[in-house]
């Protein structure tokens, strides 16, 4: 079991920050050969990646970077809009069709038939898809974020 | 929907903080085109939820919450990790380069068996030399926790490393 306070204490030796007091603390840790061995193996990692960076992108990527999330915003709201458009025409257009079909006495009852079940079915497809979209949407994690 | 002026102030705030953004990313999903993905697509999401944002705090302290939780989303969703290629050595020598990558490259394996905080709180402190204090104040945690995992993370880096350093 690792004491609370070594921790704080190598943690404050690597970060530089340690006082006097606190490295004859310390030090006296250091005297029991288990911690010894994870103060050094701790000091190990910290030099290694010492001599490591996160990879930089090429300058250029920053020149276009807001540029880019900006451009996928803009498309954002216009996928938006012509879903709603199409959205609009295509149920006009469904229920132009659905008047005209019962109003219109003369094609055969099979077809009729055909055209009710496959609107109910795309309907049905339709309204599963949404809810779907619903409920990942009120699931989503990052919804739950307050100010 | 947000004003005109919001949008150019979101502007400039995207471009106060995409780099920390980038490289948080980067962290957390271990790629460069992950990274872009999940950074802009956090960025779209703080635009649409600014009206939210309570202007009398930090900007990055809200938006990392949104990054970080995009992060852990697309790494729960990915069945494995595709390709780990976000640490370099600093080396400018050839040949020390060579060995100092391979080592970046075995750091980076193990930087993913450790759990998402643990990563995130190592290539913070380590990578991007945050102190401890700005560590807990972005996370929300105690500056002894941030701390202690820390130290855990080194521990448990040490063992996967046994041998190489």
């Amino acid at each position: 079991m690792i004491e609370e306070r070594f921790i704080i204490l190598t943690e404050k030796f690597i970060d530089k920050s340690l006082t006097d007091n606190e490295k004859k603390e310390l030090d006296k840790f250091l005297m029991d050969e288990d911690y010894k061995k994870e103060f050094q193996n701790q000091i190990n990692v910290k030099e290694a990646v010492m001599n490591l960076n996160l990879k930089k992108p090429k300058s250029e990527f920053w020149d276009n970077y807001w540029l880019n999330t900006y451009n996928r915003l803009e498309r954002g709201v216009a996928w938006i809009l012509i879903s709603i458009g199409l959205t609009l025409l295509i149920g006009f257009a469904v229920f132009q069709f659905i008047q005209k079909l019962f109003v219109d006495d003369g094609g055969p009852f099979i077809i009729k038939i055909g055209l009710i079940v496959l609107f109910t079915g795309a309907l049905i497809l339709i309204l599963s898809l949404i809810r779907e979209q619903f409920i990942k949407t009120k699931n989503d994690s990052y919804k739950e974020i307050k100010r | 929907m947000i004003s005109l002026k919001d949008k150019k102030e979101f502007g400039e705030l995207v471009k106060a903080n995409m780099k920390r953004a980038y490289f948080a990313a980067l962290g957390f999903v271990g790629n460069h085109d992950d990274a872009v993905e999940i950074s802009q697509k956090a960025f779209i999401a703080a635009y649409r939820n600014y009206h939210k944002y309570d202007r009398s705090k930090n900007f990055y302290t809200w938006f990392y919450k949104i990054l970080k939780n995009l992060s852990l989303n697309m790494i729960r969703d990915r069945k494995k990790i595709e390709s780990l290629d976000f640490i370099e050595a600093k080396d400018e020598d050839v040949f020390k380069s060579v060995e100092s990558n391979e080592l970046a490259a075995k750091i980076e394996k193990a930087l993913f068996t450790l759990n998402d905080n643990e990563r995130s709180i190592f290539i913070l402190k380590e990578f991007e030399n945050y102190s401890y204090k700005e560590i807990a104040e972005l996370m929300e945690i105690p500056i002894g926790t941030v701390m202690s995992k820390l130290f855990y993370a080194r521990k448990k880096l040490s063992e996967k490393l046994r041998g190489m350093i």
